[in-house]
């Protein structure tokens, strides 16, 4: 049985290297700003048209959602929910687990806690990073992300990307015989995509669009934390009057020793 | 009032009791900085019993249900994101004051004679919080939970001949599993937070028994007044009582702007690979341990070499097993003729500030991949070998550096 484990995490480990993937990619810096209510209910909606056909958000509620963005329960009824009767449902996807098995070989994961796991970075950049590859079975790639199952959900609005590689040169020496020996090794490296054909978002409108996702997603995380830090400013004010108190009390008290 | 209090004193020593522990215990007047460690202790502890019961009242233990109740938590229940936090950042912050409560010990000299007894039921505090924390690590069933706990219980598997069986006997299964998260979550909400509880009871019987020692490591009931009161003692109640709760506002700031501002402290508190479900087909890429175990860690993987007979990860278990077993020996270990560091000469102070360097390093280091170079020159495995040799000869070669170094005279009545 121990054997088994052993055997089991070791078989697993070439796919860990890809699931962690592209860890020499550059991630790009994304502006959160959970205070931004338009962004989030932007990203809101393009969470619920593209993403959770596949992928469940299930430990958010609908209510939860529409009451800490401001929109009311008929509007999340209205726009918001395709998949579920009340608000007071979880998001999950419309998709079933053996469905998704079938068609992608995988079950696509969770989003709830995406950025709170991968990291906000992670997901802008990845959310931006497919490419068209004509090796992989669903005709996409992601360079944050090779050989994901995903394929490119947005692309009607962002349009196709490819990815354009330049050729890097390693010189490293080494000594055999007494002698220099120089040896020149050519690595492809990836140096930026190019869009082979435009979608109905300009890049701009994209990036824009996938930075209010990011955002609700950050939100979707960990919705506490759209009240944490001012409870904690409170709370600091309050430790901050009490210890002026305290302090003089001790003064009081500590006149007498010595 | 009194009439109340005379029936009760006649059935209960409560006036006996608030005299002896608190009203007229006295403390040495000479408490610095280091001395409020104690006390926050105790207000961390308090503070994990009482998130941790209403934790208990929405936590599932079960493998299918764990994960998501703690995000229930997190979500659905009022304040329960905040409870969560108090509970995961409390359990660092434990360790961080009782590190700091054990270098106070070690600076002033506060486990020698006669004070080895309150050492020693100390390090057993210290040896059951590792416990109780581990386990409940555990609970929230993320993968790093998962993995973590697969690491450390097959280390028992390192044992010679019972080793499988005794760790397949902890797990209750082949792997960690539904059995292992029941018992853990037994363990950590009653077995162990008892026993915690009886011995800090115990540490302070004990310590309230020989008395506190003090910066200057001499004993205050040397010197008495006509009533037999300590010249240098003053009353814990009122006088540290007061001080005591400065000190606890000061404490609850610092915590409370983690818990609000950085509940995860970039993953050092919380760690990413937590947030994923336990995934037995998912390795984490680097299996880490929360911080206050990595220099342990580090002592456990540094070992590669086999020798007398004796394979290389066994003696990192046994490694690693000393390295926390070694604190009870420290009473005897120092043969100083002083307590406190400030009359000790150079030796000891070099020594103990080798052994914060190791100690400090080997927890980095235990956050790495061993053949990762994340120091200089040579892989972390190396560095974590140099700096396991500095942690041990620190209490090995103590009989006799102590005996060596030269002291100052101490003074006879406690210093400002």
């Amino acid at each position: 049985m121990k054997n088994a484990i052993l055997i089991l995490m070791f078989a697993t480990l070439p796919g860990l290297s890809l699931a962690s993937g592209g860890e020499h990619v550059k991630l790009d810096a994304v502006k959160i700003d959970l205070s931004d209510k338009a962004s989030l209910q932007r990203g809101a909606r393009t969470f619920v048209n593209y993403c959770l056909s596949c992928h469940s958000a299930s430990y958010m509620r609908y209510n939860r959602m529409g009451e800490d963005l401001g929109i009311s329960d008929e509007l999340v009824k209205e726009n918001l929910m395709f998949t579920a009767d009340k608000t007071g449902e979880l998001m999950k996807a419309a998709m079933t687990t053996e469905d998704a098995k079938k068609w992608f070989g995988t079950a696509p994961p969770d989003l709830s806690l995406i950025a709170r796991s991968r990291g906000p970075e992670w997901f802008y950049t990845y959310m931006r990073s497919f490419y068209r590859d004509q090796k992989s079975s669903t005709g996409w790639n992601n360079t944050v992300f090779p050989s994901v199952a995903m394929p490119h959900v947005l692309h009607d609005l962002q349009g196709l990307q490819r990815a354009v590689y330049r050729t890097e040169k390693h010189e490293s020496v080494s000594v055999k015989d007494g002698k220099k020996v120089k040896k020149v090794t050519e690595e492809k490296v990836f140096d930026r995509f190019e869009i082979e054909k435009p979608g109905s978002m300009t890049m701009k409108e994209y990036d824009e669009s996938m930075r209010d996702l990011t955002n609700f997603m950050v939100y979707v995380g960990e919705p506490a934390k759209l009240v944490r830090y001012r409870i904690g400013v409170a709370v600091l004010v309050f430790l901050a009057i009490f210890f002026v108190v305290a302090y003089l009390l001790k003064k009081e008290y500590w006149k007498d020793v010595h | 009032m009194e009439k109340l209090l005379a029936w009760i004193d006649d059935r209960f020593p409560l006036t006996k009791v608030w005299e002896e522990h608190l009203a007229k215990y006295y403390a040495p007047k000479n408490f610095n900085f280091w001395y409020y460690f104690g006390i926050l202790s105790t207000v961390v502890l308090v503070l994990q019993i009482v998130t941790g019961i209403f934790l208990t009242m929405h936590y599932k233990p079960d493998t299918a249900l764990a994960f998501a109740s703690v995000e229930y938590i997190m979500r659905d229940v009022p304040w329960g994101w905040l409870i969560r936090y108090l509970h995961s950042t409390g359990a660092s912050f434990f360790f961080i004051v009782v590190y700091l409560h054990m270098y106070r010990a070690m600076l002033y000299g506060s486990h020698r004679k006669p004070r080895e007894l309150v050492w020693l039921i100390g390090v057993v505090i210290f040896v059951a919080l590792m416990a109780e924390s581990f386990m409940g690590y555990l609970l929230p069933w993320g993968n790093m939970s998962y993995w973590g706990a697969q690491v450390i219980i097959s280390l028992f598997d390192a044992i010679p001949y019972v080793g499988p069986v005794l760790s397949e006997w902890v797990r209750g299964d082949f792997v960690i599993a539904d059995a292992t998260l029941n018992r853990f979550f037994a363990f950590h909400v009653i077995a162990i937070p008892l026993v915690l509880v009886i011995l800090v009871f115990v540490h302070i019987v004990a310590l309230h028994k020989v008395g506190s020692n003090n910066p200057d490591g001499i004993e205050i009931k040397k010197k008495k007044d006509a009533n037999g009161i300590p010249l240098d003692g003053i009353p814990f109640h009122p006088y540290y009582t007061v001080k005591d709760i400065v000190g606890v506002i000061v404490f609850l700031m610092v915590f409370a702007a983690v818990v609000f501002f950085a509940p995860e402290l970039g993953g050092w508190f919380l760690e990413h690979d937590n947030f994923v479900p336990a995934n037995i087909l998912q390795t984490p890429p680097e299996i880490v341990p929360l911080w206050y175990f990595t220099p342990y860690y580090s002592i456990l993987r540094a070992n590669t070499v086999n020798f007398l007979l004796i394979d290389a990860k066994v003696w990192g278990v046994i490694f690693m097993a000393l390295s926390i077993m070694v604190f009870f020996f420290l009473p005897w270990l120092d043969r100083s003729p002083v307590k406190s560091i400030r009359y000790r000469g150079w030796i000891y102070k070099t020594a103990l500030a080798f052994f914060v360097v190791a100690f400090v390093i080997l927890g980095y280091l235990g956050t790495k991949s061993p053949q990762a170079i994340d120091l200089m020159l040579f892989p972390n495995v190396y560095w974590a070998q140099i700096f396991t040799i500095v942690y041990f000869a620190f209490f090995a070669l103590m009989p006799w550096y102590t005996k060596l170094d030269k002291t100052k005279p101490v003074p006879e009545r406690v210093t400002k």
